[in-house]
């Protein structure tokens, strides 16, 4: 009946889409939720300053906040590769 | 004990007031004492709808700054003597209203009603947090669109982590109130079904209210739907939900309306 319907409307269903497109936004927006923008800025903002010295594989820097009740703290924790600072002296 | 139900939604348009006035009047018919709290400062409506916005004095605002008591700024329905209105500002704005002066109003409330029912403005500001602020439930109203379950989602992400009873480690009682319903496009795929919502929300339903002439009919007049025309399919659908609330167990289904052959014929043409 419905596949019926939709036939005569000459209409294809635009539900389908609707939800699937729902369903993906909303998996990605709740991993968000609470989490500020200044993370991903902060994480941009080392990883620059640091490859103007040293090649680092940029899924090595890692940033990561705990919000306390009166202290948080950021902790970022950067995988450096071995003979760094020989390069370091050699581009020096 | 008092109930306190934030009617709430994100996106505007989806038939907050509406829900809050047709609620109310249900639920203060069924003989308990409601009250209906518009939060929504500085755009006013739940007054309009409910037919009191000539009997104005007093307001919210008013009675968290002390210049006006609590028992003069509520307004008396003229249908239904336990129903009572207390309308939100018209010329203040939002940042009027604070967080301890929103907290002692319901504390305060609570003493005088049985239920509380906090008409959120829509967005995610400083009214709308407030309104949800001291709830005990939420009925989030929801239209089948993709704009308004976003918001929902959203608005549900709020209920959980930004009231009281969240930051007590306590769960606000959440529902959904799919309005401005039409199974007919439903069964056509052009609108999110009812499964769709829920899942994707992964929150329980309140009611469905079908799209409904009724509801423009009632708020033209400034009686909530559910008074105006008590025999009507969102009438119907409101009171269900209504009793919901109450805790009945009543079975989900989109009331339709009655109509005669011809205009169903008709009607079926026009959808």
């Amino acid at each position: 009946m419905m596949n019926l319907l939709r036939l005569l409307s000459g209409r294809t269903a635009s539900a389908p889409v609707a939800r699937e497109r729902l369903q993906i936004l909303l998996a990605h927006e709740r991993g968000l939720r609470g989490q500020p923008d200044l993370l991903g800025l902060l994480r941009a903002e080392i990883l620059a300053v640091v490859s103007r010295h040293v090649v680092l594989d940029p899924e090595k820097v890692i940033v990561r906040m705990d919000r306390g009740k009166t202290v948080s703290t950021l902790e970022v924790d950067i995988e450096v590769p071995n003979g760094f600072e020989r390069s370091f002296a050699a581009a020096g | 004990m008092a109930k306190v139900l934030v009617v709430t939604s994100g996106k505007g348009g989806v038939g907050k007031t509406t829900s809050t006035a047709a609620l109310g009047a249900a639920i203060a018919q069924m003989g308990e004492k409601v009250v209906v709290v518009d939060f929504d400062v500085g755009l006013r409506n739940l007054d309009l709808v409910m037919g009191a916005e000539r009997r104005v004095v007093f307001d919210l605002i008013n009675v968290v700054q002390g210049v006006a008591k609590l028992s003069q700024a509520l307004i008396r329905d003229k249908r239904l003597e336990n129903l009572w209105l207390l309308p939100a500002s018209q010329t203040r704005d939002k940042d009027a209203l604070t967080d301890e002066g929103v907290g002692s109003i319901i504390a305060d409330l609570r003493t005088k009603f049985d239920w509380i029912l906090c008409d959120s403005p829509a967005g995610i500001e400083r009214g709308a947090t407030l309104a949800m602020r001291y709830a005990d439930e939420a009925v989030i109203v929801t239209n089948p669109e993709v704009s308004s379950v976003r918001d929902s989602d959203r608005i549900i992400g709020m209920l959980d982590s930004k009231t009281v009873k969240a930051e007590k480690g306590e769960r606000v009682e959440k529902h959904v109130l799919i309005t401005r319903y039409d199974s007919a496009r439903a069964a056509r795929g052009e609108m999110l079904s009812i499964e769709d919502i829920l899942e994707i929300l992964a929150t329980p339903l309140l009611g469905i209210i079908p799209e409904s002439q009724d509801v423009l009919r009632a708020s033209n007049v400034g009686s909530p739907v559910t008074l105006n025309n008590a025999a009507s399919a969102p009438a119907r659908a409101y009171v269900d939900a209504a009793r919901r609330l109450m805790g009945e167990a009543v079975t989900m289904m989109v009331p339709v309306e009655r109509k005669g052959l011809m205009n169903r014929l008709l009607g079926r043409r026009a959808a």
